[in-house]
């Protein structure tokens, strides 16, 4: 990806010092009114910062990259599929799997708010829920894609998938040349979480330091 | 409502900025973390649904709605929730400070910690039985209805009016227009391909579509 780009003051996370502690106010006023347990909050935090991530969409792209019977699976019912490997719930109740093929390429936005896949890529990151990436993705997606760096022929038919409703959307990137004989924990390394998503292609074996 | 979260197809925004995947920490900030939990521990009380949650931030002035981060909108949302349903009075807000127990019927419901993992595992599957047989069917040519509803809606703007093929068939999902109303039903939900020349004219891109999850209530037939 290239470096960082023009940032406008919205797009950081430094707020207003009211906005800490009306956090910290709402918190304390829930708890006291017996609402809401920390220790709850605590656990939330955690499951989105320790188990539930990206890697967990690699595994399921890593699966289908040598599993034909998976793959075909979870074409046609991702969320049973990814489901299979231990991947359900929240914000991943109903799932589709889009392929990325050298004709066909899938890009996933969120017009209106933030829809994200969670139980397979996690929390989304602060550009995937930014003006500029939900405004641009479905009228400009080749334009977009080329500030990952990602370019495609004019041949490759760009397919975006804006997430109106409660189904969530997974890139299935295509399979990196040069990767035959590599196991499934080795091909899951070269996952991004951008690739799932579709703005960038899974890694070469060169960026990884392998070829 | 056509409010500035409908963004699709907007200028003006410039480039999207982003950070190296590698360097991207989950949340940026404690007051993120703590606000992210809140959100979500709240929300087992089960006073309101995901359209609620939507409509709520979506009613944000689209100045605020704009310059705000976006746990800062999960904040002025929650706010908003909190009060009109009253989980919390306006005056608890604005002082902080508890004028007594809530509810023993409310806390009952309390999220504990040791049901966060099997709670975000099965999460809040939306099919739902619909009362009539889908009208659409996968190559049916269908128009986005040009309609500009005061509620929450999920038919962005940059299609209304436009035509489309129904790609795949959903089932029937609760019906968000409705359900942000706290009213559930389930209505037929497809995914439907507008070609973008259809929808951006001469300036679309070349050689791409969108695909977009449209209840039947949004289409008519072309």
């Amino acid at each position: 990806m290239s470096g960082p780009h023009h940032q406008h003051p919205h797009d950081h996370t430094e707020p207003p010092a009211e906005v800490v502690l009306r956090v910290k106010a709402l918190e304390s006023l829930l708890v006291e009114k017996g609402l809401v347990d920390p220790a709850a909050i605590d656990a939330l935090i955690d499951a989105y910062e320790t188990k539930i991530g990206p890697r967990n969409g690699a595994k399921v792209v890593a699966r289908a990259w040598i599993d034909a019977e998976f793959k075909k699976w979870l074409l046609q019912d991702a969320t049973a599929a990814i489901a299979s490997l231990g991947y359900t719930g929240r914000q991943g109740e109903h799932m589709k799997v889009v392929e990325n093929t050298p004709q066909v390429h899938n890009l996933v936005v969120c017009t209106l708010c933030s829809c994200y896949p969670w139980p397979v890529l996690g929390l989304p990151p602060v550009w995937y829920k930014s003006a500029p990436y939900r405004a641009r993705a479905v009228a400009d997606p080749r334009g977009v894609l080329k500030e990952f760096d990602t370019a495609l022929g004019e041949h490759v038919q760009i397919r975006v998938w804006d997430s109106t409703s409660e189904i969530r959307y997974l890139v299935l990137p295509e399979r990196p040349a040069g990767t035959d004989k590599w196991s499934e924990e080795q091909l899951a390394a070269l996952v991004t979480r951008n690739s799932m998503i579709g703005v960038e292609r899974a890694k070469s074996p060169r960026e990884v330091g392998k070829s | 409502m056509n409010g500035v979260h409908d963004l699709g197809g907007m200028h003006g925004f410039a480039r999207v900025s982003a950070e190296p995947e590698s360097a991207e920490p989950v949340f940026h900030a404690e007051w993120e973390r703590r606000i992210f939990g809140l959100l979500l521990a709240a929300g087992a009380l089960r006073k309101w649904n995901i359209d609620m949650v939507r409509f709520a931030r979506e009613q944000q002035h689209p100045v605020d709605y704009l310059q705000r981060s976006y746990y800062e909108s999960w904040l002025a949302g929650l706010e908003k929730l909190l009060v009109e349903t009253g989980l919390v009075t306006a005056e608890e807000l604005a002082t902080g400070k508890a004028a007594g127990l809530a509810e023993e019927d409310l806390c009952k419901h309390r999220l504990q910690a040791e049901q966060v993992a099997a709670g975000l595992s099965h999460g809040s599957p939306t099919t739902m039985s619909a009362d009539t047989p889908p009208r659409f069917r996968p190559g049916d040519r269908v128009r986005a209805r040009n309609r500009h509803p005061l509620g929450h809606t999920r038919e962005p703007r940059y299609l209304r009016g436009r035509a489309g093929v129904i790609h795949e068939y959903h089932g029937a999902h609760a019906f968000p227009d409705l359900s942000a109303e706290g009213v559930r039903v389930g209505r037929h939900l497809y995914s439907v391909c507008f070609e973008a020349s259809e929808l951006w004219g001469e300036n679309a891109n070349g050689n791409s579509a969108v695909h977009v999850d449209l209840w039947e209530d949004y289409l008519e037939r072309v």
